[in-house]
């Protein structure tokens, strides 16, 4: 097991190896002058010059790749130039708000999705059928910037039913002590139950929203696994000795179906780090999307750099999450690993 | 079990020649899934919406009129006014062009690189297989809008730049399927024929593997068409290559968000919505063609 799980980690370096690369590529490309643009329109030319050698973009280019690897192994990714304050300490701040709106966004559409992918192959061609191949191909379909706005003007603006889109928190709450800065646990470890209310209101709708989006391949590849699966002479054999049909289901085909369904996951945590950033923008949500949308939007280039490494190697960590979970689940992967 | 008669009309068309095969054949294709006829109907309006659209909208879709701003659908304006008083219904109309001309663009840009170097990939097999491989592989190691993020950062704030960044993200997509589908074919029947009757290997690819992997292809791109539209607009949507004034959906959502809390619901809504059914539209025309062209994919 322990060297399985060094094997898969020893795989995961060349994908991070080369995220480190890209984003440094990136920075180069800039059109014009890399020192001009970190050093902000209003810069003078003495000034553009001070940056050059301070960023030591005035060195050849294995010296300067070199100097960015130091960097990022100390922990440093630069500093905004709106804020002046460092990216990696406000990255970090607003790190949790991004993964509990992911988390909880994933969590739901798996409580959804999966069990409508296995009632649509199940009772393959009934209603349940249809509507999820309708459900699953619009699901896909969706803007999430524009179903967010939606949900905000039916349940917001029509109904009454959820807060203002403005963020995390009502302004007439404080956040929970910080803990583990996701805010629906560290009120409920702080026993205040009127702030992981409020907390889980505001949670909502970006949850339901980023859900949504992220329900329709999941459902899609569960409906289809486990129509594969269910045709499957193991199945036919389970079935023909007597088994309940719950239990062929559930203990047989389900845990065979589950491998793909698994695999989905990645990409599917691809998409929902995309969408992730638009969900921000539209509620307003105080994580690291919206960080970076601000800097891009104001030319400020740092904060974008770190935001696309920090995002590439937390994708990177949860595909290796996902294949060790592979391990996991699927016992051959173990003899073979 | 098949009679005479009954011979699918399919087998029929490859008998019958030039415009008259191609309408048997997608009359065949809209009886058999009356979805994919309706997308396609859909896919036809919403070219023609591009083509000849800015000459059929009844207002200038740039001019503003203050006096109107935030009017409601009316029968004057369909789709209501906007903070500026301009008509909603004409400027998606009139958005349709852009929006659609940054798709295909960076279709047609993935469909050259990454078809070209993954049927090389597939056939050559060797560094060429490994170089395009890495490439992939590191593409897919991102994220992929914030990649295009990243790049449309660092490229510069354009709507070319936009182009780029949607092709270079769909590229490992493109490359995949070129590569292991050369590779399928690299040792066929017809490529040794090929090859015995004096071929060069760059003659074999180009006229050989890349024609038979072509409808294949052509699926990939109508079922990569509506990500790159929903791409594109998400990137307008938080700011990037498109600016305003230009009609644009993304940005016209964007432009809308603001109104939303307010109640002013059809600035958002229009521009989204046709966004939506036009990446609906290209979702379900590929999936119908990919039921035609490669009945052993479907899910």
């Amino acid at each position: 097991m322990l060297t399985m799980i060094a094997r898969r980690m020893m795989l995961a370096i060349p994908s991070i190896v080369g995220v480190i690369v890209v984003t440094f590529l990136l920075t180069r490309v800039l059109p014009g002058d890399t020192a001009a643009y970190f050093a902000g329109p209003a810069a003078s030319a003495q000034a553009v010059e001070e940056v050059r050698v301070k960023l030591g973009l005035d060195q050849s280019i294995p010296v300067q790749f070199a100097s960015y690897v130091g960097d990022l192994l100390r922990g440093d990714l630069g500093a905004s130039l709106t804020t002046g304050r460092p990216v990696v300490t406000e990255l970090a701040a607003r790190l949790p708000a991004s993964t509990e709106l992911t988390l909880a966004a994933l969590l739901l559409s798996l409580v959804i999705a999966v069990p409508l992918g296995i009632i649509a192959a199940v009772r393959n061609d009934s209603w349940v059928d249809h509507f999820t191949r309708i459900f699953t191909t619009a699901g896909v379909s969706l803007p999430v910037f524009f179903t967010g706005l939606l949900f905000v003007y039916v349940f917001y603006f029509l109904l009454g039913w959820a807060p203002a889109p403005l963020g995390r928190l009502d302004v007439f709450y404080s956040s929970p002590p910080e803990w583990t800065g996701f805010f629906l646990i560290d009120s409920l470890v702080a026993r205040e139950w009127e702030t992981f209310r409020a907390a889980l209101a505001q949670l909502a709708l970006p949850t339901i929203t980023l859900a949504v989006f992220s329900l329709a391949p999941i459902a899609r590849i569960t409906r289809a696994s486990m129509l594969n699966v269910l045709a499957s002479d193991f199945v036919r054999t389970a079935r023909a000795a007597g088994l309940s049909g719950g239990t062929v289901v559930m203990r047989y085909a389900f845990r065979n179906a589950l491998l793909p369904v698994i695999t989905t996951l990645g990409m599917v945590f691809s998409f929902l780090l995309g969408a992730n950033v638009l969900v921000e923008k539209v509620f307003a949500w105080p994580g690291v999307g919206s960080y970076a949308v601000e800097a891009l939007l104001a030319s400020d280039y740092a904060p974008v750099q770190g935001f696309v490494l920090v995002m590439a190697i937390l994708y990177v960590l949860v595909n290796l999450a996902i294949d060790l979970l592979y391990g996991v689940v699927d016992p051959r992967m173990k003899v073979e690993g | 079990m098949t009679s005479i008669a009954e011979i699918p009309p399919v087998v029929q068309s490859a008998r019958a020649h030039g415009l008259k095969a191609v309408f048997q054949h997608a009359r065949y294709v809209m009886r058999e899934n009356p979805v994919t006829g309706f997308a396609f109907l859909m896919f036809l309006f919403f070219v023609l919406c591009a083509t000849i659209g800015p000459w059929l909208v009844p207002h200038d879709p740039l001019a503003s009129n203050t006096a109107q701003a935030l009017k409601p659908p009316s029968a004057l304006n369909w789709f209501g006014t906007d903070q500026l008083g301009r008509d909603i219904f004409s400027r998606v109309v009139v958005a349709a062009r852009l929006d659609l001309a940054i798709a295909i663009s960076s279709v047609l840009l993935v469909f050259a690189f990454g078809g070209l170097s993954g049927v090389a990939a597939g056939y050559f097999g060797g560094w060429t297989d490994r170089i395009v491989g890495r490439i992939c592989d590191t593409i897919m190691a991102f994220p992929l809008f914030v990649l295009a993020m990243g790049i449309v950062a660092a490229l510069g704030n354009t709507v070319t730049n936009i182009v780029i960044a949607t092709a270079i993200i769909n590229y490992p997509l493109y490359a995949r399927l070129a590569r292991s589908e050369a590779n399928v074919r690299r040792d066929a029947g017809f490529v040794h024929a090929a090859r015995l009757s004096g071929n060069s290997e760059g003659r074999i690819l180009l006229m050989h593997i890349l024609p038979n992997i072509l409808p294949i292809m052509m699926v990939q791109v109508s079922l990569t068409m509506g990500y790159a539209i929903l791409n594109a607009a998400g990137l307008s949507f938080i700011g990037l290559g498109v600016r305003p004034p230009t009609p644009e959906w993304g940005i016209m959502v964007a432009e809308g968000a603001s109104f939303i809390v307010s109640g002013e619901w059809w600035i958002a809504f229009f521009p989204g919505l046709t966004l939506m059914l036009a990446v609906f539209c290209f979702n379900l025309l590929g999936d119908g063609l990919r039921d035609i062209v490669d009945p052993q994919r479907r899910t």
